[in-house]
């Protein structure tokens, strides 16, 4: 008998099929959905009422660049703008490069970038040319990273040179006189925020996987020291380790190599996340199969050849979803630093609201602190997740 | 070790011991392979056949006795080991491709990073191998992507990509489906008939017979008894070896 080709019966597709069958299947199911329509409707009318006619949204738009980059100087904005443009082209370029794996993250930011364009020409603030400027960048180096030849090569130098480059854009040096020095206590803000994430977790996932390797080695001192600095750092809240960072570091260090507070900070983040980020690697290592060591090794391989051809690729795969997930803890870790007395996008807002003109508005100043953090890791929750899907393609 | 150096003799053991824990797998093993021999190992699981050939390439490292491949006496010596398995292919029961490389990538890493072979030497090397395993229209799939047959060709291939002299097999059709054993034993014959040096731990006895130059029955970690494939079918002299084919053959 052949199969005969039928239409769906009516109303188990489209829209109305599926509220029907979501919302409206059962009696009881009906009732849970009125009762969330209605909790919804009592919780979002004053809320939105507040948002239109009560709220004092000039806070806003008055501290929008104290929000952004806190006291850093004005007149050398254009650096922070330079490190947005690099990035742009970076983003870019990866795109090109790696097509699928970084597509996520690259329309998000030009997705970004469109929105701050027409958010900046609402509001009529003159920043527009520069998002609509770095959009333009990352489609040309989208089509560069297209068409050049060893696009990988050049993509991965660029990110390793990229955290660098800014580090000096921002921090400036004296050396260098179209860069004058901005001392760290300048930073602040979203800005910092961000280097302290970045840097937090492009210095912790190295060291965490050699922790990692170190916890699962054969030589018991390393395996111990590795252990038993994990579990001494995991034991403890951060809060303890940015105290200890800020005040006890410089007492180990000699006077002349003495950090100052942001990179002091960024020490203890890079130890916190270590510890964590080892321990998901380490998770990952469990995951690989004996026969994997064997393969390697009946070939001739060396041990390191080994753990950096076979199985680190393998391991750091298999947890991409755990690094993600702590990429994005330490993101709002990093609030945390207020106590050591930086200015990141909460304890800015605190300071905004010390401003005369604008007491009273903590709704709206933390309701807006509250969608930065939100709408970042929105951001690269999607991005992650699509990159995830990607590297997962036929390839288990 | 000088009297190996001249001649034909690549592997020799010499009164080889192991122990897992207190457990005593290998019982004093000795055996000589010419260059190319073919032999077949079999036995009951549990025997010690495996972790015998697994001492040829130090996977298992035996605790007593000598083990000399080509010349090289088997120590703790990581450069001694690291160049003997580059001489040494080995192909297991679970296949053991890398998961996250192409087959071609799996075939041309060795070659690339141990003997550091330029890249477009590797790649015709490895689509040779491909086109003599059968499978040259999968080189840019992912071993996932194959079928279990298709994967131990694959897995032939890259022990091949390091032309090793000898080639060990750890019961290459034990993990394939039925219908997928053939394809396997026909490179495995093909390589035998090519003067390759072979030991293979396996019980398909069609092999044996079609091939082998020498079998040896393992039983509780020692060779009970060794022969050409006629005589061990033919004519077995162990009462144990008598009752192990009797079992294997019986369908």
């Amino acid at each position: 008998m052949t199969a005969i080709e039928m239409k769906p019966p009516v109303l188990t597709v489209g829209p109305l099929a599926w509220v029907r069958k979501n919302l409206f299947s059962t009696w009881y199911n009906v009732a849970l959905t009125l009762l969330a329509i209605g909790l919804l409707y009592a919780l979002l009318k004053p809320a939105w009422l507040w948002a239109t006619t009560e709220a004092r949204w000039g806070v806003i738009e008055a501290n929008l660049s104290l929000f952004m980059i806190g006291l850093y100087p004005r007149e050398q904005v254009w650096r922070i703008w330079l490190t947005v443009f690099m990035l742009a082209g970076l983003i870019g370029f990866s795109w090109g490069v790696w097509k699928i794996a970084a597509r996520g993250f690259a329309l998000i930011a030009l997705g970004a970038g469109a929105a701050f364009v027409l958010i900046s020409l609402y509001f009529q603030w003159d920043v527009w040319t520069q998002w609509l400027v770095a959009d333009f960048i990352l489609l040309v180096f989208y089509f560069i990273g297209l068409r050049l030849r060893r696009g990988v090569l050049f993509a991965t130098l660029g990110w390793l040179l990229y955290f660098p480059i800014v580090f000096l854009l921002v921090s400036g040096s004296k050396y260098i006189a179209s860069l004058p020095p901005v001392p760290s206590n300048l930073w602040s803000g979203l800005l910092l925020t961000l280097l302290l994430t970045i840097v937090g977790n492009f210095g912790a996932l190295p060291l965490g996987i050699l922790l990692a390797l170190g916890r699962r080695s054969k030589l018991p001192i390393i395996r111990y020291f590795s252990i038993g600095f994990i579990e001494l750092i995991r034991g403890v809240p951060l809060v303890t380790i940015l105290y200890m960072a800020s005040v006890l570091l410089p007492y180990f260090l000699p006077i002349d190599v003495r950090p100052d507070n942001v990179a002091r900070a960024m020490i203890g983040l890079i130890i916190f996340e270590a510890a964590y980020q080892a321990e998901n690697v380490r998770g990952g290592l469990q995951a690989i199969d004996r026969g994997q060591y064997e393969a390697a090794q009946a070939l001739g391989l060396s041990g390191a050849q080994t753990t950096i051809l076979i199985i680190l690729p393998q391991a750091l795969r298999a947890v991409i979803p755990a690094l993600f997930n702590s990429f994005i803890s330490l993101f709002k870790d990093t609030s945390l630093v207020a106590i050591i007395a930086l200015f990141d996008v909460v304890r800015i807002s605190r300071s905004i609201l010390a401003q005369t003109e604008w007491l009273g508005t903590h709704r709206e100043v933390f309701l807006f602190a509250f969608i930065i953090y939100w709408a970042f890791n929105l951001a690269f929750t999607y991005g992650s997740r699509r990159m995830e899907e990607a590297l997962g393609v036929g390839k288990r | 070790m000088s009297d190996n150096n001249n001649s034909q003799e690549i592997i020799v053991c010499r009164d080889v011991h192991k122990w897992f824990d207190n457990f005593h797998v290998l019982k004093g093993i000795n055996l000589t392979v010419q260059k190319g021999e073919v032999i077949v190992v079999f036995g009951p699981s549990g025997s010690g056949k495996s972790t015998f050939i697994r001492c040829i390439n130090r996977l298992e490292e035996h605790q007593k006795g000598q083990i000399i491949v080509d010349g090289v006496e088997l120590t703790n010596d990581i450069r001694d080991i690291e160049a003997i398995r580059s001489e040494v292919g080995m192909v297991f029961q679970q296949f053991n491709l890398f998961p996250h490389l192409t087959v071609i990538q799996n075939i041309t890493l060795a070659p690339s990073w141990v003997r550091r072979t330029p890249k477009d030497v590797s790649r015709e090397l490895a689509m040779q191998l491909l086109n003599r395993v059968g499978i040259p229209e999968q080189a840019e799939k992912y071993p996932a992507q194959l079928s279990g047959g298709q994967q131990q060709r694959v897995a032939i291939a890259r022990a091949l990509a390091m032309q090793p002299k000898i080639m060990l097999f750890d019961e290459p059709t034990s993990a394939l489906d039925p219908e997928m054993i053939k394809e396997v034993l026909d490179v495995m014959i093909e390589l035998a008939k090519s003067g390759m040096t072979i030991v293979a731990v396996t019980h398909e006895m069609g092999f044996a017979r079609a091939v082998a130059n020498r079998m040896i029955f393992f039983d509780k970690g020692e060779i009970v008894e060794q022969g050409a494939p006629e005589q061990i079918f033919d004519n077995p002299q162990s009462d144990r070896t008598k009752l192990f084919l009797s079992q294997i053959l019986r369908h």
